[in-house]
Order: C-alpha cells, then structure tokens, then sequence
C-alpha cells in the first residue's frame, strides 16, 4: 500500500503555522542571535547580517571589556580601589542599579503581595472593592505611573512642600533628586504598580489549599500564623516561583518607568541597562549589542528556578 | 451529683466580639495599603482640577476649592508635545490607529498557530512550543536593532504599519500559548467526533473551536489591547513622530513644559492616558486578572 509521505500530512495545520514560525525564526531566534553574535565585532552600522562581515569585524571581547570599565555602565570602587583612599563600599552605574532595583522592588512586592494575599483570605467584608483598589495600578502604563510619582515626590512642589507647609520644617523627601537614593524611589513607584498583581496571584494559589489541611492543622491546634508559614508557603512553592520569575523578569527589563520618573537623573545616577542600550545604538553599536547580551544572561540566570521546576514535574 | 456538668454559666458557643483584636490588625493592614494605593490616584484627580497659581502656592494634599476643568481642556486640545501644540487627543487617535490592527492581527494567527500546536501536532511542534515560551521571556530590547534593520529594509521604519508590526509579531508567543492552552483543555471527544464526520481543518476551527473560545478570545483582546496601550518603547522607535501613541505625547507634554511645569494639565493628560486600560479593567473584572496573569510573562 502507499503510504502518504508524512511531509504532507496534517498539510493545513502545518501551513496554518508557517508566519507564525517564520516570525520565530528571523525574529525571536534570528534576531537573538544576531545581537549575541555582533556584541564580539566593532561594527558600527550593519545593513544585515553576513558572514564576512562578522569575521573582518571580529574582536573577541573587547566590546564586553570596554562595557565593564565603562563607569555609566558599572563603576564599583569597592573592585577597583580596593584598600586606596577612595576605596567606597558602593557601585553606580546601570548594571548595579538594575540589581538594586530588581532585589528591592521584587522581594517588597512579594513580601507585601503575600502579606496582602493572607489579609484578603481572612474571610473580610468587601473583598472585591479591596481586590480592585490594589490592582488598578496594574492598568496603567509605567510612564502614568512614573509621571503621577514624580509629581508626588517632586521636592518643590509635592510631599515635601506640603508637609514643610503644614509645620514640620525640617521634613525632608527629595529621593527624586537625590543620587544615593533615586533607585529607592523608583522602587515606591514600582511596588505601587506591580504588588496587587502578586497579590492576585497569591491569593488564587492560597484559594487552591485544600480545605482539609486548613482543618487538620485546627485540630492539632497550630496557630494560624504558623500554618501559613510552616504549611501553606511551602505547598504555595509553584505559584512563589512563577511569581518570583515573571516580576524578577519585569524588574530587569524596566526602563519606561525610569524613563517617566526620572529619566535617568540626577545626572544620569538612575540608569538602567535597557536605556543605556538604548542609548548607544547610533553611537556605541558594539557595546551596546554587548550590554544587551549581559541581560538576555541575567535573564537565562532568573529563568533557572522556573526550568528546573518544569523539568522535575516532567520527571516525576 | 459530683459527675453532672456543672450549670452555673451560659451554655453554647462563646459568642464572637464584633471586633476581635485580630480582626483589627486585618483591617488596619488592609485600609493601610488601600490609602496607600489610592493616594496617587486622589492626587491625579485634585491636582488636575486646580489652576496653575494653585499648583504653584498650594498644598498637594488639599483639594481646590473653585475646580475647574480648564487643565482638561488644555491638555485634550493645546498641550504642547514638543512639535506642536494639539494636546494629547492626537496620540489618542494615534493610538487607536496602532492598537486596533495589531490586536486584530496577533489575535488571528495565534488563535490558528495555538489550534495546530493543540490539535494538529507536526514534527518538531513540541520543540515549537518550547521555542516560544522561552520566546517571552527575552527582552525586547535584545531583539530591538535587528529589528530596526529589517523595518528600514522593508522601507517602512517609522511609519504606523511599523509599529504595527512590531507590537503583532510581540503579541504572537504569549497569545498562542493562551490559545494552545485553551484549545488543549477543551474535550478531545469533541475533536474527534467532528473528524470522524468528515470535517477538516478549517471546518473544524471555525464551526466548532472559534465558538466555543469567546472566554479566551475575551482575555486576548484585554490582554493585547492594554498591553499595547501603554507600551512606549516601541512607539518611540518605529511610530515615527507623526504617529506618535498617547503614552509618548504624554511623556513630551510633561517634558515640553515652557517655564513653571503645568502640572495640572499633566495630571490631567495622565489621566486621559490612563483612562482606556482603567475602563476595561473596571468592566472586564475576572477576564482582566486573568489576562494579567497569562500575559504577564511579555518581554
């Protein structure tokens, strides 16, 4: 009997997802490496990609050298000078202010999401005007929030000012301006926006715990607090890994919010690297390409909690 | 008798105080952090009613005495975004413009690429698969300069059907995962049975899975429609400034400020900006938190 050639079973479905994997190729696969493998030429505009280019242009990691000595992107003096006089337990830059940023905004919004999550599960009046009063925030842009923020904390005209106005003279809020503490206040306006969504998903996954555990930790008379730390935050580890991967994500990745709240200032003491690539398409090409590929790793590094739990729920 | 139950008190249950301290510790926490979320949102709305002398004397906790909306109006019809001064009403067209192709667009190919990932499965479809849920999660900037080449290639940077384009091909991972999930989930007796009657591909999609998807169809059309609304980046780089969306004319209209910063007309254009995303949030409710939820994994 002939057997049909298996190029053309299942044709339709096949052509149906052919743009789709098209887009796939060039531009998520192609475009991904592209980036990753012209971060090691000095290239300064390509029109596309070809190999010869690619081999004339070649430097090895110089762009990634020049990158890391580069103080905008990370100046560390803590590395650098270490045991001189001008030795300082503190790095600037876009690389550590990303790192600032990430670590602050995502263990708050988490801490504070769950804490939220627990509240909202305490069988309370009125939790969908509760729910909605949180996660509006999550409908608006970062550049709505960025802006909204910069108002408030505005030193001239915002919270400073009118608690100065009410007495309180000496009250001082200029994070907004202040170098030291720019990044912190990057991390109110980012908590504001994220933390009703970690709420949201925390409290479907605390809605998931068997009814039956909940009793059984009653009748062993275990106080609720530690039924929630001891019991539930581990049988929750699915649902904390997904959310600590999707913030952590984002938080890496920010950029419009900066772009709003202080667009990158004092000076440029608020940078991050997605605007510092950004930034240096036209006149730093190579570094630029370079400074995208130290993300995507980040990234890689961010994603590992979340691979490792698909791989052993596959296993097991 | 010594062993009978003794009745000197109340019998039953003890009964609850209306308020116990624990009750007050939940409520404090929780009407803590509901001032603390709506604050901003008092100030956008109070700060936007004021007039520039007000903003400039006054306090921002207090509310105006004489509102007024002229702010709104300036902002709408003459805010100066840099160029020139029509407000922010023409980044909402622009807006439009952007959002309403590309929803429709990525809405379409994934709904048909998630149907054969789900139920058409070919060599390599798995490995498919796993291509684009890792696809979500580089970040766009990664992907941003090649794409910038094959746009001027194409001889359409900076214009709309650019940035159109962009925010499809961006749209498509996470909604063909939406959609393979969807379809996966759905009972493959049903599948089945309308093979066995005789009905191919396309019979099978549009009389019996496209029916049967207006939840996940729902949650898309949030999902991309927000998400698109209050992206920036790729407005800046490939809209051109002509087609500038609402998110970058408000950046400039904050920006442009001549002389003291009008920050009630800012306030109110963030607010019309605003105004789209938080109207689908208050009607869609449970769709919206789960298109969040879904879509949230977006480089």
């Amino acid at each position: 009997m002939d057997r049909p050639n298996p190029l053309f079973r299942n044709l339709n479905s096949k052509f149906a997802a052919l743009p789709m994997m098209l887009i796939v190729l060039v531009v998520f696969v192609g475009g991904t490496l592209w980036t990753v493998l012209f971060s090691f030429t000095n290239i300064k505009i390509v029109p596309i990609f070809s190999p010869k280019e690619w081999i004339d242009g070649f430097v090895g990691f110089a762009n990634y050298t020049r990158l890391f000595n580069t103080d905008r992107w990370m100046n560390c003096p803590i590395i650098t000078h270490i045991g001189q006089s001008d030795w300082k337990a503190s790095c600037t830059g876009a690389l550590p202010n990303v790192a600032t940023y990430a670590v602050l905004s995502v263990t708050l919004s988490i801490g504070l999401g769950f804490l939220l999550a627990v509240m909202m599960d305490q069988k309370i009046r009125a939790e969908g005007v509760f729910r909605t009063i949180y996660l509006y925030p999550f409908a608006l842009s970062f550049i709505v929030t960025g802006h909204v923020w910069a108002w408030i904390m505005s030193p001239e005209y915002g919270l400073q000012h009118a608690i100065r106005e009410m007495g309180w003279t000496s009250f001082t809020f200029d994070w907004i301006a202040d170098r030291q503490m720019v990044m912190y206040a990057i991390v109110i306006a980012g908590i504001w926006q994220g933390t009703g969504f970690v709420m949201a998903l925390m409290l479907a996954g605390l809605r998931g715990i068997d009814e039956d555990i909940w009793k059984a930790a009653r009748v062993d008379g275990i106080p609720a607090w530690r039924t929630y730390i001891q019991i539930v935050l581990p049988m929750m580890r699915p649902v904390m890994v997904t959310t600590f991967v999707i913030v952590a994500a984002g938080a890496v990745r920010v950029y419009d919010l900066v772009v709003a709240l202080t667009d990158g200032g004092p000076g440029i003491a608020s940078d991050v690297p997605t605007r510092y690539v950004y930034q240096n398409f036209s006149a730093n090409l190579g570094q630029s390409l370079a400074a995208s590929t130290v993300m995507l790793a980040t990234m890689a590094v961010v994603l590992i909690p979340w691979i490792r739990m698909e791989f052993s729920k596959k296993r097991t | 008798m010594a062993n009978s139950p003794t009745l000197s008190g109340p019998s039953g249950a003890k009964p609850r105080p209306f308020i116990t301290p624990q009750r007050f510790v939940v409520y404090s926490v929780l009407i803590v952090c509901a001032v603390f979320f709506l604050f901003p949102l008092y100030i956008m709305i109070i700060t936007s009613l004021k007039n520039i002398q007000e903003i400039q004397g006054g306090n921002i906790f207090v509310p105006t005495m004489s509102p007024t909306l002229d702010a709104w109006e300036k902002a709408w019809n003459s805010a100066c975004t840099g160029l020139y001064c029509e407000g922010i009403k023409v980044g909402l067209w622009n807006s439009i413009k952007i959002t309403v192709p590309s929803t429709i667009v990525s809405i379409a190919v994934a709904s048909v690429t998630g149907y054969s990932l789900a139920n058409w499965p070919f060599k390599f479809s798995e490995v498919f698969f796993a291509v684009l849920l890792l696809a979500n999660f580089i970040p766009y900037i990664v992907m941003l300069y090649p794409l910038v080449i094959i746009t001027s290639k194409m001889g359409i940077y900076s214009t709309l059907p650019a940035v159109i384009l962009v925010h499809t091909i961006f749209g498509l991972p996470v909604q063909t995962l939406l959609f393979r999930n969807y379809f996966a989930s759905l009972p493959q007796e049903l599948f089945k049975a309308a093979r066995v009657d005789g009905a191919g591909y396309w019979g099978i999609f549009f009389q019996i899975f496209v029916p049967m998807a207006t939840p996940i169809f729902t949650v898309s059309i949030i999902l991309q429609v927000t998400g698109i609304w209050n992206d920036f980046l790729f407005g800046v780089i490939f809209a051109g400034p002509t087609n500038y969306p609402m998110t970058v004319q408000l950046n400039n209209i904050v920006n442009s400020a001549t002389g003291g910063k009008a920050y009630n007309v800012d306030m109110a254009a963030t607010i019309l900006t605003g105004l789209v995303p938080l109207t689908i949030y208050f009607v869609s409710g449970k769709y919206f938190v789960r298109g969040i939820a879904a879509g949230a994994v977006k480089g």
